[in-house]
């Protein structure tokens, strides 16, 4: 078994070693680097402005692209977070409690350069649960039938939802919400148009970018506009030789840096536990076996390096349930499977052994990319540094060009932009009510698949609704709904609180 | 003892401060909106399923929800931050956040892509309470030459530099 995956990683190199996927590669670092630095723009955000570049570009470059713009942003927000105490995206808040301290002593730098160094270890080892765990998946996922694949669906679903930041109850209704968005269009089945209220533009459905870029992007810039956070920059002057961390540091990061690893493994392995979670959980683990725990928030190491491995390590472990099972576990992932979905791939099982280009392609292009990662960074932390202190209100005309234009190259469709505005409104209505919209976009992905396979599942029993649980492996997966749903009722009456105070300087789009 | 009528009208005067009772009904109001028109799209047999099966199915657990969130507003003490609107409501911000692209829509349909990315970028600076004429023409003028660079001659977007298309 270990032959074979080093043989398909053998031939995921030769993919991605191509100068034209290489260069992909470096352009989505690079690029998903310089935005996702950008006070206010998560990975969410920097993946809807740039997907629509990608367009041009064949799947597999496209791919590699988007997820190399993936890592970049998030290296990008914890140099946010450890430089400026603003945590741009929800995973990297826990470091800013550390990280900020130690700016302020003037050691930014070094937790900049041990950053690099956690991530990279983090993500290696989710590459390779990835390389092993994935075949494994497959093979028993292609057994599935439309009854266990609904059933896996639905606790994809509900663990993206309810697993997520705020109220579950709220989290599920916008998973709904998007299933419904997913819906609008013309029925493939029927042929019957859907919540089109007469407009042809629709009858393709909402487009993907629209509703990514109205959400994330014109919502998020209602929500920041005119909030002045001053940034303060006083701290921002890192230079190269800054980052390079002294023997005792490393000697020191070492273990919070594999127990942090591990953590975001465990993480990635529960669906829905995205790397919000395995930070936070990373960072208590920290705090409690430490043998002195009063002194973390003062800028000890082990409270950068272990949230940060932890985040990138889960992030790998999520493509696995995405590029493997075709169910993504974050709208992060839902928005990258989008983006292959626009390319015409259909995702789930079948894909690494209809696309292995694909697959080990993107495996390989994940070492290179965050090798790339580290190469850029420790010359550019300069540059990166300057675009901290741009100030907001140069950045959000700007973006919403790039939002515009995006929308519009999608399918050169001027109404597509309206939409984006439209669907922009409701999403600030969404988030002044409390609810968080990155489900929406779980539910938009997932929705006609689900529908597909409820059909398909429903006609071969016979309309018979008992078969998701008469069928084994499909009432394990229902099973784990209930449990589910009865741990979040338990946890709502015993009422228990989040382990750790989330500074909310600045609440990114997730 | 007071009498009934009035703990009712207590207990809804303290369901329309709280900001989850006005999630919960937009809520309700989506699963309204499709279980009420779900139908239409013919519903069929749980067998054969017609388009209109799982947007009524879904309409009606939104509905659920929406009352399930709605009812958790009751039982939760009042927070801190139960207005709908933030603290100081940026009007003229959102509205030219949102005028910006609507002017990308109408310059780039009727005059090409130039005034469109001038249009949307000015327009939307505007939104910041510090923005001069000056420093917005700047911005617009910035954005629209790189704009124009990056999209128009290197990705190829399929739109005229400048047209005239009338009114």
């Amino acid at each position: 078994m270990i032959e074979t995956a080093l043989t398909d990683l053998w031939y995921g190199f030769g993919v991605a070693l191509q100068p034209h996927n290489i260069m992909w590669c470096f352009i989505g670092v690079l690029v998903g680097n310089m935005v996702g630095v950008l006070p206010g723009m998560g990975p969410l955000a920097t993946i809807s402005i740039l997907l629509p570049l990608t367009f041009g570009i064949k799947p597999v470059g496209a791919i590699l692209m988007l997820a190399g713009v993936m890592y970049g942003a998030q290296y990008g927000g914890a140099i946010c977070s450890i430089l400026l105490n603003l945590p741009c995206h929800p995973p990297h808040a826990v470091t800013c409690l550390d990280g900020f301290p130690m700016t302020k002593q003037g050691r930014g730098g070094v937790a900049l350069g041990l950053t690099v160094m956690a991530s990279f270890v983090g993500a290696s080892w989710g590459i390779t649960e990835m390389i092993f765990l994935s075949p494994i998946l497959v093979r028993v996922a292609l057994q599935f039938g439309p009854a266990e694949i609904c059933s896996l669906m639905l606790l994809g679903l509900l663990a993206g939802s309810t697993l997520a930041r705020g109220s579950p109850l709220k989290g599920v209704a916008m998973t709904v919400l998007g299933l419904m968005l997913g819906i609008v269009g013309t029925d493939l089945e029927t042929g019957a148009e859907r919540f089109t209220f007469g407009m042809t533009h629709l009858d393709d459905g909402i487009e993907l970018v629209a509703l990514a870029l109205g959400l994330f992007g014109i919502a998020e810039f209602m929500n920041s506009i005119n909030q002045v956070v001053s940034i303060n920059a006083k701290y921002t002057d890192v230079r190269l030789r800054d980052m390079r961390p002294t023997k005792s540091d490393v000697k020191q990061a070492i273990a919070p840096m594999f127990r942090g690893t591990f953590v975001g493994s465990l993480c990635a392995l529960i669906p829905g536990t995205g790397p919000t979670i395995a930070s936070f959980v990373a960072y208590a683990t920290e705090k409690k076996i430490s043998k002195h725990p009063e002194k973390f928030g003062t800028g000890l190491i082990e409270g950068v390096i272990a949230p940060e491995a932890s985040t990138h390590s889960s992030v790998q472990g999520d493509f696995i349930p995405t590029m493997s099972l075709g169910i993504p576990g974050d709208a992060v992932m839902a928005l990258l499977l989008g983006a292959l979905m626009i390319q015409g791939i259909v995702p789930g099982p079948q894909l690494i052994k209809e696309h292995p280009d694909i697959f080990w392609g993107l495996v390989a292009s994940f070492w290179i990319g965050n090798i790339l990662l580290v190469l850029l960074n420790v010359p550019l932390i300069g540059i990166w540094v300057k675009l901290l202190t741009i100030p907001y209100k140069y950045l959000y005309p700007s973006a919403l060009f790039f939002v515009c234009i995006g929308v519009y190259a999608a399918n050169n469709d001027m109404f597509q932009v309206g939409e984006t505005v439209v669907i922009g409104i409701l999403g600030y209505v969404l988030l002044r009510l409390g609810f968080h919209p990155a489900p929406i976009l779980l539910g938009f992905v997932l929705g006609p698949r689900f529908e597909e396979n409820f059909r398909r599942a429903m006609l071969i029993s016979r309309g018979d609704i008992l078969v998701f649980v008469e069928r084994p492996i499909s009432a394990v997966f229902i099973g784990l709904c209930v449990l589910l749903i009865a741990l979040q009722i338990y946890v709502r009456i015993r009422g228990a609180k989040a382990p750790i105070e989330i500074p909310t300087v600045l609440e990114g789009a997730e | 003892m007071p009498p009934a009528h009035s703990s009712v009208v207590q207990l809804v005067r303290n369901l329309v401060r709280k900001r989850d009772f006005y999630a919960g009904a937009l809520v309700i109001l989506f699963g309204l909106v499709m279980a009420l028109k779900g139908p239409s799209y013919k519903l069929g047999t749980l067998m054969h399923m017609g388009p209109g099966f799982l947007p009524t199915a879904l309409g009606i657990i939104l509905i659920g929800l929406g009352i399930a969130i709605a009812a958790t507003g009751l039982s939760v003490p009042e927070g801190e931050d139960e207005d709908i609107l933030p603290a100081n409501p940026e009007w003229f911000g959102w509205a030219c956040i949102l005028a910006g692209p609507l002017c990308f829509v109408l310059f780039g349909t009727y005059f090409g892509l130039i005034p469109a990315i001038f249009m949307c970028v000015f327009v939307s600076a505007f939104g910041d309470r510090s923005a001069t004429l000056r420093g917005s023409s700047i911005l617009a003028a910035v954005v629209t030459v790189f704009g124009v660079g990056l999209f128009s001659y290197l990705l190829q977007v399929p739109m005229p530099l400048l047209a005239w298309r009338g009114l």
